[in-house]
């Protein structure tokens, strides 16, 4: 057999072994997480609160984490979706193709999408301290909606990049204004806005190093923005690293909660994704 | 009536413009208020100071930050140099080789890997990885390395679905296998690409936080070998951000360290994402 043919297998062969690899990650990381979980899982663990001598071990569960969590990606994502859809529209309606202010932006919105939450973090915790705040709900709503903004408008802007312009011009002939033509623009990229929301969500979920100051962490559930909330991967990340094994057992359950919101979020996704293209026009 | 659509046509606009800059001015922000914060460590030490001394005790008002510069560094390159060659090799089978239904399997399986949060990565890697080589940079690159796997996987497989199958069907005919097509044409056309994609892959690595925090051991000395505790950058940040009010330039020393952090990634950032641009119009046309 000639060299060539014998490289073309090998490096097959090697393709095949990475390939094995990735699976191997995603299946040992589920694996890990949902079996260590599952053991250490409980109703309590999910409908009540941190009762007393919670940390030494005692009963209680992480309903403060998950209410937290939500608190804060709801609004988070509320927001982001009210920054971003004028922002995705201006981009792609208001501004030519070629034009200079689009691309910095997109520029703009693909290194925020690189900076580490960590930064995020230490820069609104500057902020908040400027300002007088304390660690607080409404801190990590604003830290994690700068952080899911940037997200948001660049896979609402891929969508929106593929849509017909020749639907605009129809619109145009019609006497419509720019803006009026934002319900069409909407209609149209509406898997798009879909898909992006349920990305920026699982970000924003699982983000830790930016809610950790900014939005801190409580036993209780807050019942104000400037009260502090827990979030969930803090849940995770402060109970694993007890040396007791019922609060550890505590952050496996928190892991596999969370686990399992990225998993419906991932595969939510896909299956939008999915029905879109086979009802796609063009 | 008729003016009134073209005002508000106007006005929201302007609105709109208004957002948009703001999105863009949101780096510029950033960038000033870090260095703001970090003025008063910069204007009292030099920076070579600060940057090439092991010494770190904020008690005697010592910050060198070199420990941990060390230790991002040892396990970014750890990360990199295992990720690279899986990726690559997956990405060209995606591309190249594999049927529609291999496919469909395996970007579902990406697309969870992104998705997981820093804090399950960090699980996994003490669960799993730690038992097996401690809580040193190794295992913080290992960790690492998966988390950076889709994203390197995802932007490899892109730039190479943009080489048009015109060039791959010439070297083909010329009587090159698949492979030796792949190497001499694909690689070759897509090789700032594919840096770009690295250089990427490198900065978010450089600012992973949680997981690394969760297995690097958090040592505040120089490492000298992959199987000895680090202390990276991010996990500096998270550990002590909490309690450093009480001590003077403490505050200034981390926000330092998000500083740096801040200025490398934007710089890879930047000049990644710009050819990135490039390397999709060039095929495009």
């Amino acid at each position: 057999m000639r060299a060539k043919f014998i490289e073309e297998k090998t490096v097959k062969a090697l393709m095949y072994l990475s390939t094995a690899i990735v699976a191997l990650a995603v299946v040992s990381i589920l694996w890990t997480i949902l079996s260590k979980g599952w053991g250490a899982m409980s109703w309590d663990m999910i409908s009540k609160l941190p009762g007393g001598g919670f940390y030494i071990g005692k009963e209680g569960g992480f309903l403060n984490a998950i209410v937290g969590s939500l608190y804060i990606v709801g609004t988070s994502a509320v927001l982001g979706l009210l920054v971003s859809i004028p922002v995705v529209f201006y981009l792609n309606v208001y501004l030519r193709k070629s034009s200079r202010l689009g691309y910095a932006a997109r520029l703009a919105c693909d290194v925020l999408f690189g900076i580490p939450s960590i930064v995020y973090g230490a820069f609104g915790f500057a902020l908040m301290i400027y300002f007088g705040m304390r660690a607080s709900l409404g801190g990590g709503i604003v830290v994690v909606t700068l952080l899911i903004i940037p997200i948001f408008i660049r896979s609402m802007d891929e969508a929106a990049r593929d849509f017909p312009r020749e639907i605009l011009d129809t619109a145009y002939s019609l006497g419509a204004t720019r803006l009026q033509t934002i319900r069409v623009v909407l209609r149209q990229i509406a898997p798009g806005i879909a898909t992006a929301t349920l990305l920026s969500i699982g970000r924003a979920i699982g983000d830790a190093a930016g809610v950790m100051f900014t939005a801190g962490y409580t036993d209780s559930i807050p019942t104000s923005l400037s009260q502090p909330a827990a979030t969930l991967p803090l849940a995770v990340f402060f109970q694993m690293t007890s040396p007791i094994k019922e609060v550890q057992n505590r952050a496996y359950a928190a892991a596999m909660v969370l686990t399992l919101i990225i998993l419906v979020l991932s595969i939510g996704g896909r299956l939008i994704m999915n029905r879109f293209s086979k009802n796609k026009l063009s | 009536m008729k003016s009134l659509c073209i005002f508000k046509d106007r006005a929201a606009g302007g609105v709109m413009f208004f957002l948009t800059i703001a999105s863009i001015l949101v780096v510029g922000a950033m960038a000033v208020g870090l260095v703001v914060k970090s003025m008063p460590l910069l204007e009292s030490r030099p920076l070579s100071e600060l940057l090439f001394s092991s010494e770190w005790k904020p008690l005697r008002g010592e910050f060198g930050f070199f420990p941990f510069l060390a230790g991002t560094l040892w396990v970014t390159g750890i990360a990199i140099v295992l990720a690279l060659p899986v990726s690559l090799l997956t990405a060209i089978y995606l591309v190249e080789y594999a049927r529609r239904r291999v496919k469909s399997y395996v970007f579902p399986m990406l697309d969870i890997l992104a998705g997981l949060p820093s804090v399950i990565y960090g699980v996994w890697g003490v669960l799993l990885i730690v038992p097996l080589a401690g809580y040193t940079l190794l295992t913080g690159g290992i960790v690492l390395g998966v988390m950076i796997l889709p994203l390197l996987v995802s932007l490899l497989v892109e730039i190479f679905s943009a080489v048009p199958s015109s060039l791959r069907d010439a070297s083909a005919s010329l009587g090159a296998t698949q492979w030796q097509s792949i190497k001499k044409v694909v690689l070759r056309k897509t090789s700032p690409g594919i840096l770009a994609a690295v250089v990427l892959a490198i900065s978010r690595a450089l600012g992973e936080t949680i997981a690394v925090l969760m297995v690097c051991g958090n040592l505040p000395e120089v490492p000298h070998s992959m199987m000895e505790a680090g202390y990276p950058l991010p996990a500096l940040i998270a550990n002590n951000y909490g309690e450093m009010l009480s001590l003077p330039l403490y505050e200034a020393a981390l926000m330092f360290a998000a500083l740096i952090l801040f200025v490398v990634i934007l710089l890879f950032n930047v000049t990644s994402r710009v050819i990135l641009y490039r390397v999709e119009k060039k095929f495009a046309l």
